[in-house]
């Protein structure tokens, strides 16, 4: 038996799920699965679970979206995004969570990505980013940092890595955020709040796989790596009382950017009832 | 709401990573056979750190039955 928050939100006869030992994406489905109940049961928000959709791509990470018990779509890769707009247009309504690996949303899918961020239109996107293709084996994907090995890059990474976050501000992403596998108070946070949000947001989560990352970089097992991110991933709160000094080579986690930049679907909905309005007075 | 909790496992979804094991603030876990084991029933004060980071939710807290 599991718990009862598993077995309320997730399909627990395709349980235990098909991930690797130690992979992070496990733990940032809870994340989700809690930030969801914490919005369903908080009587201020009164989410209802038929409001919430689940879309994923393509990748280890996004078989959360079969794992997952809300209205779900598994979709083709890169385009989880492109699916998500078309949900959201269709009914406003409806909270659309894309759930999406850094290769699906940053590589074949970064032109969705771009382009919904800039729409601004009110999709919550959280990136499983484990820094590599997981499900193919391990390839480099556009976040593997330079200089580190992958399948493809057997003698190092040539390429400059994307910073999934920064690149979603930069295209008019009004919320932007950080999490990670060890801080999961703080990652649940954001994804409420990522939720709640309005407009586009986009939650990258440090995860973790030990499998292809972390065996191929000599990461050590999926503890070690989790200890890294203790120690390397600081929360906002205290990140920014650290001395320049204590920030060297350490990475700011929680909330990086929000704004009030009209949603698309909001807009797009007064342009219906302008040209409805219109024809009422011929 | 705030009635007794139980530590619960369920072994057949534990993969033996060793992440509740190794984050547990009271060192009360430990893998036995590949599989955790509550190594230290006094110790462990349900704080729920093993629930909130076992990747498989093979680990968990629930409301003791009376
Ligand atoms: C159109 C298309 N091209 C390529 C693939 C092969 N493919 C499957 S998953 C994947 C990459 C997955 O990496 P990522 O999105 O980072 O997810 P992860 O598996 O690491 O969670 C690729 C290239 C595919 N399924 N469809
Ligand atoms: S290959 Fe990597 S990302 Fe995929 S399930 Fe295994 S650890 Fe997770
Ligand atoms: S964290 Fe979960 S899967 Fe890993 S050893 Fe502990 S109970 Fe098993």
């Amino acid at each position: 038996m599991p718990s009862d928050l598993i077995h309320e939100y997730m399909r627990i006869d395709h349980l235990p799920h098909i991930w690797c030992a130690g992979c992070g994406n496990g733990t940032i489905m809870r994340d989700v699965a809690v930030a969801l109940d914490e919005l369903i049961t908080d009587p201020e928000f009164a989410l209802t679970r038929d409001q919430v959709v689940i879309v994923s791509g393509i990748g280890c990470s996004s078989r959360a979206a079969g794992y997952m018990d809300f209205n779900s779509i598994h979709t083709t890769h890169g385009r989880a995004i492109a699916f998500a707009t078309g949900i959201k247009l269709a009914n406003p309504r409806l909270e659309v969570i894309v759930l999406t690996g850094d290769g699906d949303a940053s590589a074949i899918g970064g032109n969705h990505l771009i382009h919904a961020a800039r729409r601004n239109i009110g999709l919550t996107v959280i990136c499983f980013d484990n820094l590599i293709y997981g499900m193919t084996g391990g390839q480099y994907s556009p976040v593997t940092p330079h200089g580190d090995k992958a399948t493809t890059a057997p003698y190092g990474n040539v390429d400059r890595p994307f910073d999934v976050a920064k690149l979603a501000e930069g295209a008019g992403a009004s919320y932007t955020a950080r999490g990670d596998i060890y801080h999961v108070r703080e990652t649940i946070d954001i994804i409420k709040q990522g939720i709640k949000h309005k407009g586009f947001s986009l939650i990258d989560v440090y995860s973790t796989c030990p499998t292809y990352y972390g065996r191929k970089n000599k990461k050590g097992e999926a503890v070690d790596m989790l200890k890294w991110q203790k120690e390397n991933l600081i929360p906002v709160s205290k990140y920014y009382t650290l001395s320049e000094q204590a920030k060297e080579g350490k990475l700011v986690i929680g909330p990086l950017h929000h704004s009030n930049y009209p949603e698309y679907s909001a807009e797009y909905a007064k342009i219906i009832e302008a040209c409805k309005e219109a024809k009422k007075g011929k | 709401m705030t009635g007794k909790k139980q530590l619960m496992i369920e072994p057949s979804w534990c993969k033996g990573c060793g992440i509740c094991v190794a984050f547990c603030p009271r060192e009360a876990l430990e893998l036995m056979n590949g599989k955790v084991h509550l190594k230290d029933a006094d110790s462990c004060v349900l704080c729920g750190m093993c629930e909130m980071r076992c990747p498989d939710y093979a680990i968990y807290l629930k409301n003791a039955e009376e």
